[in-house]
């Protein structure tokens, strides 16, 4: 796999740290092939929403990935759970459903951004990138637009 | 069944394997079957809900799942690991996904369930519940098919919207 340039984090130049959130084990093991070729460390691995929420607060992440059709808790109502608990929380939606309600609902839950599968790696890499430089604080976008801020 | 409805997962297939297969596969056979689907090779289903309401087996050939699995993975694999099945499985998310996108942006409304394995006994008994359109790709690796089983519930809201009369 090509290699890039390291991702690191802003606040100290060390290695990004992931959390990557999807059903299928051959997308996570394809994300964390993707990660490694950034530079970044994968602290932890999630099949579903409720793991990935627990799996959040134990590893404290630089970035999530998060796939959307799960079993048992989806990926958009995991966001919203994680960003009402850590408002700095940095989550990228990576799917293969991308239809534009869906990023919308990803986005107003408070997701950063979205990608959709199949991932091509200098696209993920070009949207981390722009995520972890992002100092923006997601926060939820209520149905008339407004953030909670 | 519409064409217009089975068109988009034509095409999302067409992008997907042009990406991992590095080639562009062609349609070769389309039949319709009310009775039993005999699996060929490796298969995986996602189903959907809403005003499309149905399934989609995706079934590949396993040298064919191989080299999407060889892809998938970024390292050689053999056609015998277990990670072939899984490859096929989200191969079929991808491709099923990428299709329900583009009908979605079209105005149809529906939720997305997650890809399963299928065993030949299940693909057997998934023939039986509706009339399926079954498409054949080949590839240089092997054959892929497309067996598309939908019900059209409603119109869309823009088709429901009243008509002034007079």
């Amino acid at each position: 796999m090509k290699q890039f340039e390291p991702l690191t984090r802003k606040k100290d130049s060390q290695a990004a740290r992931y959390l990557i959130v999807d059903d299928s084990v051959f997308a996570r093991k394809s994300l964390a092939k993707m990660v490694e070729s950034f530079g970044g460390q994968v602290v932890g691995e999630a099949g579903d929403g409720c793991t990935a929420i627990t799996e959040y607060a134990r590893t404290t992440p630089d970035i999530v990935l998060m796939d959307i059709t799960m079993p048992q808790m989806e990926g958009i109502e995991a966001v919203e759970r994680i960003v009402q608990e850590h408002p700095d929380a940095r989550i990228v939606m990576v799917s293969s459903v991308g239809y534009q309600d869906n990023i919308l609902a990803a986005l107003q839950k408070g997701a950063r951004h979205f990608v959709q599968k199949p991932v091509k790696p200098d696209a993920l890499y070009e949207i981390i990138r722009y995520v972890l430089n992002d100092d923006g604080v997601a926060a939820p976008v209520h149905a008339g637009g407004e953030k909670d801020r | 069944m519409r064409m217009d409805l089975i068109q988009p997962f034509i095409g999302s297939l067409d992008a997907v394997l042009a990406e991992m297969m590095k080639t562009s596969p062609r349609i070769v056979d389309l039949t319709m079957e009310e009775e039993g689907y005999r699996r060929k090779g490796l298969a995986a289903s996602v189903s959907f809900k809403g005003e499309i309401q149905g399934r989609v087996i995706l079934d590949m050939d396993p040298q064919a799942a191989t080299q999407v699995a060889t892809y998938l993975a970024g390292d050689e694999v053999d056609s015998s690991q277990p990670i072939v099945r899984e490859a096929v499985c989200e191969l079929a998310n991808m491709v099923i996904g990428n299709a329900v996108t583009q009908l979605n942006d079209r105005g149809f409304q529906f939720k997305v369930f997650p890809p399963a394995v299928l065993t030949e006994e299940q693909c057997e008994a998934a023939g039986h519940d509706s009339e399926a359109t079954i498409l054949c790709f080949e590839t240089p690796a092997g054959n892929v098919h497309l067996n598309i089983s939908m019900q059209y519930h409603r119109r869309r809201s823009r088709e429901r919207s009243p008509v002034a009369v007079g």
